[in-house]
């Protein structure tokens, strides 16, 4: 506690960085790489992040396709892929499960059955892109190659009726699709009921 | 004064007015012959502690379902814990991908995206950096779910709410850490990454990430449990528990939320209209009676002490009433001190069963002047498909035998 109290002093009497480094974090005092540079100014822990292990786990894509990986596939590849690594779960035709119904429910949201499926309830292509490539197949995940990747997803967007089976999925493709269920999400409107009881 | 709407309402089970005013109490136990002077040596010193012989408690989860159970769901016994902190070996669990063994010496937390300096802290360094320990909530949004389509009159309080624990947890505000590699201040996400075999992720609102965010390496004193995200988690206090990302190894500084399918295809709320809603982040005030519930049987006549748990999201619980006649009067229970926010708070309630069929139930108001609203007001707006995010009051019917049953289902 007083140590701690006394490196505080130290900064605000402006001994700095240097001293703050040197006495208050050993470890990193003992290691004087150019990483320093990248690390935190008040701490100085941490380091600039290596750029290849960075691109190796900056994995996320976004609406616009930022972050799909180079490729393409088609539902016609992507039959073999199904099923070869997703059928086992999902069914023949992405509706029997025994896990996540993938296909179908189209129109049955606002029923007292909602089907949640990727043709009738996901909003965006690049999500089913992301999600095979970064968690799918459940016991094998990260294994796919990205070819197998919108391969996969083309097969199942095939499924809900959403591309045609020789449409050609890739980086400039496959943000443009139009997912059924696109303007389905509004913001969280809560609280929504209708007294406060003060 | 309150009874009136309650009165008007009738919203469990309408009831009638035959069933006011009843007294109610517990089973009695039978006393045992005191034992035996001691005459052995007990056991040596031990250099980790493990609970008596004698006790059982456990999680609860259903094994005979088709869901793996690497992303199923485990309940904390809330009927069998006292308090309002919960052991870290009963904290709920709710995993997508399984619990990785992940090793504190090589994991790695990476902040990126829109920054001045990335950077890269070791799970050490982060434990050098200005600490905090709070005492939060974490609950399922899931939670509870079962009973928007009316739930089962067997289920017990473990079952119907266990994804709900409370810990005190130490670690970093995430603010400092995004000061520290110099963050956009214009940037409006930040992205959380798990390194578990899913990868899950979530996007959160930077405004939350300066606010309150930590990220955590201490549970109760010790390191986080592996299934509550060993080494590094993701602490949102009062947010929906997945949002709270475990086994983090990633925050990306954004300017739009990624979209990934937890926040689009799953924990986003189905509307009767067809409808979802995203991004329902906050978890709203809420308030259980967990002993004596669902599964137990009261003697009538015996003093019977009420107890529960009342938290919320956006603030401090305030008051929790009881009810033991349907809902025809409610009467404020006492809240055990300290009362923190965003934490479960233990509430009691002194009294005694008549013998009579009625129904109990407990409701809270926050200090945003929330209260608690009956589960039939949630579905009148949400109808039953929201399946997340239900914080309506819990009714507990007592049979004229003393039985407890679920009361939900009307």
């Amino acid at each position: 506690m007083a140590t701690a109290r006394k490196r505080l002093l130290r900064v605000a009497q402006g001994v700095g960085l240097a001293l703050l480094v040197a006495q208050g974090f050993p470890k990193v005092a003992q290691d004087f790489s150019p990483a320093v540079l990248a690390q935190s100014p008040t701490f100085g822990v941490g380091h600039a992040p290596n750029p290849a292990l960075l691109q190796q786990i900056d994995i996320d894509v976004t609406p616009d396709g930022k972050g799909l990986l180079p490729g393409s596939g088609t539902a016609a590849k992507g039959k073999d892929v199904y099923t070869r690594r997703c059928e086992t779960c999902h069914g023949p035709t992405g509706t029997e499960g025994p896990q996540e119904i993938l296909a179908g429910g189209k129109g049955s949201l606002a029923t007292p059955k909602p089907q949640k499926t990727v043709g009738s309830y996901w909003p965006y292509a690049t999500t089913l892109w992301d999600y095979i490539n970064r968690a799918m197949p459940f016991d094998h995940p990260s294994t796919l190659t990205p070819d197998e990747v919108y391969s996969a997803a083309a097969y199942v967007l095939f499924l809900n009726g959403v591309v045609g089976e020789q449409d050609v999925l890739n980086e400039a493709t496959l943000p443009k699709i139009q997912m059924p269920n696109r303007n389905g999400f509004v913001t969280d409107p809560r609280p929504d009921t209708p007294i406060k009881r003060k | 004064m309150q009874n009136e709407r309650s009165r008007s309402r009738r919203w469990f089970l309408g009831l009638g007015a035959a069933w006011s005013a009843a007294l109610v109490a517990c089973q009695s136990k039978t006393a045992s012959p005191p034992p035996a002077e001691p005459r052995a040596l007990g056991a040596a010193v031990s250099p980790y502690g493990s609970r008596s012989k004698f006790e059982k408690t456990a999680r609860y989860f259903n094994q005979n379902t088709k869901v793996p159970l690497e992303e199923a769901s485990s309940r904390t016994p809330l009927h069998e814990t006292y308090g309002i902190i919960t052991p870290s070996s009963l904290h709920f669990e709710r995993h997508h991908s399984g619990v990785p063994e992940l090793d504190p010496a090589t994991h790695t937390l990476t902040i990126h995206g829109l920054v001045g300096r990335p950077l890269v802290f070791s799970v050490d360094e982060l434990k050098q950096l200005p600490s905090k320990s709070r005492i939060h909530f974490i609950e399922c949004s899931g939670n509870s779910g079962g009973e928007w389509r009316g739930g089962s009159t067997e289920s017990d309080v473990q079952r119907i709410h266990g994804l709900t624990s409370c810990s005190e947890w130490t670690g970093v505000p995430v603010s400092t850490l995004l000061r520290e590699c110099g963050v956009d201040p214009k940037a409006t996400w930040v992205l959380a990454e798990g390194a578990d075999a899913s990868k899950h992720d979530r996007s959160i609102p930077m405004k939350k990430m300066m606010d309150d965010a930590m990220v955590v390496y201490g549970q109760n004193g010790e390191p986080l449990r592996p299934e509550q995200g060993y080494p590094l988690r993701l602490l949102l206090p009062g947010w929906e528990g997945n949002s709270n990302v475990k086994w983090l190894r990633r925050l990306k500084v954004m300017n739009e939320p990624a979209m990934s399918r937890e926040e689009t295809s799953k924990y986003t709320d189905l509307m009767p209209d067809g409808s979802a809603r995203q991004f329902t982040f906050e978890l709203e005030a809420k308030s259980i009676i967990t002993r004596p519930s669902g599964g137990d049987t009261l003697v009538a006549g015996a003093f019977c002490e009420l107890t529960g748990i009342a938290w919320t999201g956006r603030g401090t619980i305030v008051s929790v009433e009881i009810t033991t006649d349907a809902g025809a009067t409610w009467a404020k229970a006492e809240l055990q001190t300290p009362v923190l926010p965003i934490a479960h708070t233990r509430f009691r309630f002194p009294w005694k069963w008549d013998g009579k069929d009625t129904v109990m139930a407990s409701r809270c108001t926050d200090s945003t002047g929330y209260t608690q609203p009956p589960l039939t007001e949630l579905i009148t707006v949400r109808g039953m498909n929201s399946q997340y995010h239900n914080n309506g009051i819990q009714a507990w019917k007592v049979a004229s035998d003393g039985k407890i049953t679920n009361g939900n289902r009307a």
